[in-house]
This record gives structure tokens, sequence and C-alpha cells, in this order.
């Protein structure tokens, strides 16, 4: 029973990542460099769906921890010249490290109040980025030069600047987090997450410290964030504050929210969904924003769980 | 049996609610491996008083040893681990995940506890076995993967039940598990529960006094928030003030 749907999850989840290499010669240039911008954002949400998918708890901050990736790699990058790998552990590293601090503070909050908490932290970081102008050169942001962008590996040099390096950078990138998630969700860790988001009081009736749990799934979540915004400044060269602002908290709560909260693959789908939408119809016409959220309206009203929160519900129980 | 200290132990613990004494100066004692039933009329106290003992809330004053240690300022979570477990009078349950995740959260705690005290490490085989066992013990084993918000309330309850054994508590509190079950699902219970008591202390709220008499090695009764009397099942029939109080007749069925 339970070892079969954890096989066939798992099956299913590696054919996915199976596709998204094949697809690199099936795609014509332009939607390769879609799919690789649009798999590091999926990182992104993939890591807002560890708290908000599983644990339950809607942040509207975490636009900081994908900007403390972006930067903590990409300043080291540029100011320093250090090598991409240091800069991408440093970015990471920066994200875990912010999200361990703010969960401490934010988390003693529930609710309402954690919404508007972890939205002020994040405010705080984006106007640090704007008084440490001459570091960042705020808005405006800074280019990371094309010979700084080159992954040196033992034997190997890789110029991240390349479309078929950066894609599969992309996809190898994702493909941990994906399994990282898959296997996270699965694990006792998980199983507690999830409880806690059903019923918080019952889980501290069973013998669980729901503050630890609930801090562990941040720090996780911030470090999958920042790991999302360090590939991106390493693989498109560009950092900026714009990257800190509210509108990149709100992305990932709808991607995840099209896609399925509290699924696996569902952040990918959003991610994917929602960023062909605003391609396709920005194409047609100037009011593209209207039509994105009257298909945002039509997906909540007709798909409340998400695509793939759905097609769990009522037909694929075991999905992940 | 008097020469070992008692498993639980409260003095003088109170908690008010504004102006209301929900639970007032409560001396109690429970050995290790009685079953011990609380009773009461509504609102007398009995569910406050077993929620300080858990942890679910803070005491106003008093305090409580458990195992000759004093758990007054545990959080819940420690309290748990150290084998206090509690269900819910008003289900509490994880109604969107199947039973078998319900109990596995249980389980799986024993399980790290276990880990973490220098044991082995767990499987996945370890943790079906211990929540195929718990819910073969309540009789649900055959809806381990139905979700839990769609059992009949019966269900729910054991579910609950099954929950607290999966734990394997030193003293598992049961507030009103038999609310809602039927007669013959109440016979079964009365099974269990003699069962549960040969590795576990117990303490039971129960207003059905059959299954009070049918199982408590001793009684405690509540009223106002104050202990009114305690004593064996004869003891507390034949007590005036507690016929007056609670039983209304002094042949209660
Ligand atoms: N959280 C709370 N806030 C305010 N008052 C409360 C709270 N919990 C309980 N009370 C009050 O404390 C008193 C004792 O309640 P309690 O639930 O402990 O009684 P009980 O003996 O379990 O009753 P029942 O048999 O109905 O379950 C009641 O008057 C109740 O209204
Ligand atoms: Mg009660």
């Amino acid at each position: 029973m339970a070892g079969r749907a954890t096989t066939r999850a798992l099956l299913l989840h590696l054919a996915v990542l199976a596709a998204l290499v094949v697809l690199y010669w099936l795609l014509p240039d332009y939607h390769r460099g879609v799919l690789a911008r649009v798999l590091v954002l999926a990182v992104f949400a993939a890591g807002y769906n560890i708290v908000f998918g599983y644990a339950g708890l809607l942040s509207l901050g975490h636009a900081m921890f994908f900007a403390a990736g972006i930067y903590g790699a990409g300043l080291p990058v540029y100011h320093l010249d250090w090598g991409v790998g240091a800069a991408f552990a440093t970015g990471v590293g920066a994200g875990a490290l912010l999200a361990l601090v703010v969960g401490m503070l934010a988390l003693r909050t529930t609710g309402v109040a954690f919404m508007i908490v972890t939205m002020m932290f994040s405010q705080v970081f984006y106007l640090t980025t704007l008084y440490f102008t001459q570091w960042t050169r705020g808005e405006e942001g800074l280019v990371l030069p094309q010979a700084a962008r080159r992954l040196a590996l033992p034997g190997l040099e890789i110029d991240l600047s390349d479309p078929a390096s950066r894609y599969f950078i992309a996809v190898a990138l994702f493909s941990v987090v994906l399994m990282a998630s898959f296997a996270i969700v699965r694990a006792p860790f998980g199983r507690v997450l999830v409880a806690i988001r059903e019923n918080e009081e019952r889980v501290r009736m069973l013998g669980y410290d729901v503050f630890s749990n609930k801090l562990a799934a941040m720090v996780i979540s911030g470090a999958f964030c920042a790991a999302a915004g360090a590939a991106y400044a390493v693989l498109f060269g560009y950092i900026g504050s714009t990257f800190a602002t509210i509108q990149y908290s709100i992305l990932p709560l709808l991607w995840v929210l099209l896609g399925g909260a509290g699924t696996v693959l569902g952040p990918l789908l959003g991610t994917v969904f929602m960023f062909y939408v605003v391609d396709i119809t920005s194409g047609y016409t100037s009011a593209y924003l209207l039509i994105v959220g009257v298909a945002l309206i039509v997906l909540v009203l007709f798909f409340p769980k998400g695509v793939l929160g759905t097609i769990r519900e009522r037909w694929l129980r075991w999905l992940p | 049996m008097a020469a070992v200290s008692p498993l639980l132990q409260t003095r003088g613990l109170s908690r008010s609610f504004g102006g209301l004494r929900a639970v007032d100066s409560v001396d109690f004692s429970l050995d290790a491996g009685e079953i011990r039933a609380i009773i009461g009329p509504n609102g007398a106290g009995k569910t406050t008083f077993v929620s300080l003992v858990c942890g679910r809330i803070a005491p106003s004053a008093g305090t409580i040893l458990f195992e000759g240690v004093d758990v007054t300022r545990l959080p819940a979570h420690q309290r748990v681990k150290r084998g206090i477990a509690y269900t819910f009078q008003i289900t509490s349950i994880f109604a969107n995940l199947s039973v078998f995740d319900n109990v596995a959260l249980a389980a799986q705690r024993r399980l790290i506890d276990h880990a973490e005290r220098g044991g082995s490490r767990f499987s996945p085989a370890d943790l079906r076995r211990g929540v195929a066992e718990a819910l073969e013990r309540v009789g649900l084993a055959d809806r381990a993967e139905q979700a839990a918000g769609k059992l009949a309330y019966g269900h729910q309850r054991l579910l609950e039940v099954a929950m607290g054994l999966a734990l394997e508590p030193r003293l598992l509190i049961l507030d009103e598990p038999t609310q809602g079950l039927s007669d013959a699902e109440i016979d079964g219970f009365i099974a269990l529960v003699r069962d549960i008591a040969r590795s576990a202390t117990v303490l039971l709220i129960e207003h059905n006094m059959p299954v009070v008499m049918a199982l408590a090695d001793r009684i405690t009764v509540m009223n106002n928030g104050a202990v009114l009397a305690e004593g064996t099942p004869a003891e507390i029939r034949a007590d005036s003030a507690v016929q007056h109080a609670y039983l209304g007749t002094p042949d209660d069925d």
C-alpha cells in the first residue's frame, strides 16, 4: 500500500525531470531560454511551498530570501571577484541565516500578524538594499561581467552565459530541490508540517515542539528560495533591488496557489502556467494584466486547491 | 502499594477564567497501574483539571508532580515525551489526513524518542507496524487508508484513542471517550480500556455511570472546581454528598 504509492510517485517525479532534459532538444531557442528562467523561479516557488503549502504559514515576505540569495551570491562576484561556486554557497547560506533570524521573531505570531511581520521584514531588507546604493546600485542594479560568470570545475570550465549550460544548470538545480521536497514531505518531518497546518494544538499534544518544526521549515524554505536567487544572479547576470520588492513576495504565492499548494510538482506547474499566460497575452494586448487577473479568479473559483491539488483530490490520491 | 510515590500528584492546583475558579485548589494523587475515573456535573472543571495536568493550559497556582518530578513549568510537548497522553473531549483529529497518517504522527513520535534515547533508528516498516498495532487494538485496522474526517463519529473517537495508544504513554487521559458510541461499541471499549490498563495508568473522565462502575478502581468526584469526594465505586455510590450533587437519585440506573 504505502510502499507502492511511494514508488509510483517517485517514478512520476523522475519522469518529469527526464522530460525537462529531453525538452531541450524539442524546444525552439526562445522557449529554452524561457524554461531555464522559469525553472529557477520554480525553485523559488518550491521553497515557498514548504512554508505555505505544507506548514500552512502564509508569509508575505519571501522576496527577502530570494533577494538574499541574489545579493549573497552577486555582490561577492561583482565586488570581490569571487568564483561562482563559493558565491552560490554564500547566497544560500545568507538566505538560510536570514530565515533563521526572521523565523525566530516572526513565528511568535500567527495568522494576519505573521503576514504583516514577514512583509515588514522584507520591506526592511528592500530598504537596506537601497540604503547601500553605492554597493548595490539600488533599483538600477548591477550587471555581472560575463567573464566572472564562469563555473570552474576540476578540468572543466562552464560559461554560465551560454544558453545550453544555463538550461542544464537550471534543470539540475530544480531536480535537486524537487527531489529534496519529495523526500521532506514523505519523511516524518513532512507529516508533522502538514499536521501543523491542519491542527496545531493537536500536534503539540502529540509531543511535538511546534515552534521548532516551523522554524526548521522556514530555514529550509529560506535556503531553497536563496538558492533560486543565487542561481538567478549567476545565470542571468543581473542583480537589482526589484527582486526584493513586495511583488516578489506575492509572485511565489500566486505560482503555488495556481499549481497547487502542498503538492510537490505544483510550484513548477504554476510558474510555467503563469509565465506563459503573461507571455502570450502581453503579445496581443497591453491590458494583459487584466487577463492575468481574470485567469487567476477563474482558477481560484474552479480549482480552489490549484491544478494539482484538484487532480489529487479527484483522481490521484497518492500524489505527494 | 503505599510505599512507592504516586505516578501523578497535584498540590493546590488552580485555574481561573476571569472571575470563575474552574479548578480550585485541587490536591490529587494517582498511583501507577490504577484506573481512575473523574466524574462530576457539566462545568465541574474536569476537562480543565486534566488540561492542566497535560499542559494544554497553564495553571494560575499550584504544582504538578509526575513520577515525583515537578512538571508544572514544562511545555506540553515535553510532558507528552515523559509519558502523559491526552485524548480530546471534543474530537480533534486531522480530518483531511488518512487514518494511517493520524496514528503515524503519534507512533513516529514514540519511535523518534526511542532513537534519541540511543535506540536504533526506525524504518518505514517499524512505523507501519506501530500504526497497525494501535489500529488493531481499537478495531480500525481495515480503515487505515480512509480520510479521518470521513469516519463515523464513534470511529473518530476510537481513532483519538488509537493516537493516544500509539504514544505508548505511562498515563493515558481519556476525556469522555464513550460519548457518541453505540452500546455495542461501549462494550468493546470497556474491554479495550482493561487491556490498556495492563501497560498504562488510565485517567478516565466519564459521564456514563455503568462504564465508570465497570472500569474504575477508584473514583474522584468533582464539583465547582473542587474535589467533592474520592473512593472506591462502592464508597462513592454510598456517599450522600455525591448523590446530592451529582447522581441525583440514590440508586442511579
Ligand atoms: N477556555 C475557557 N475560557 C473560559 N471559561 C472556561 C474555559 N474553559 C472552561 N471554562 C469554564 O470553566 C468551567 C469548567 O469547565 P470544564 O470544561 O473544565 O468542565 P467539565 O467538567 O469538563 O464539563 P463537561 O462535563 O461539560 O465537559 C466551566 O464553567 C466552563 O465554562
Ligand atoms: Mg469536559
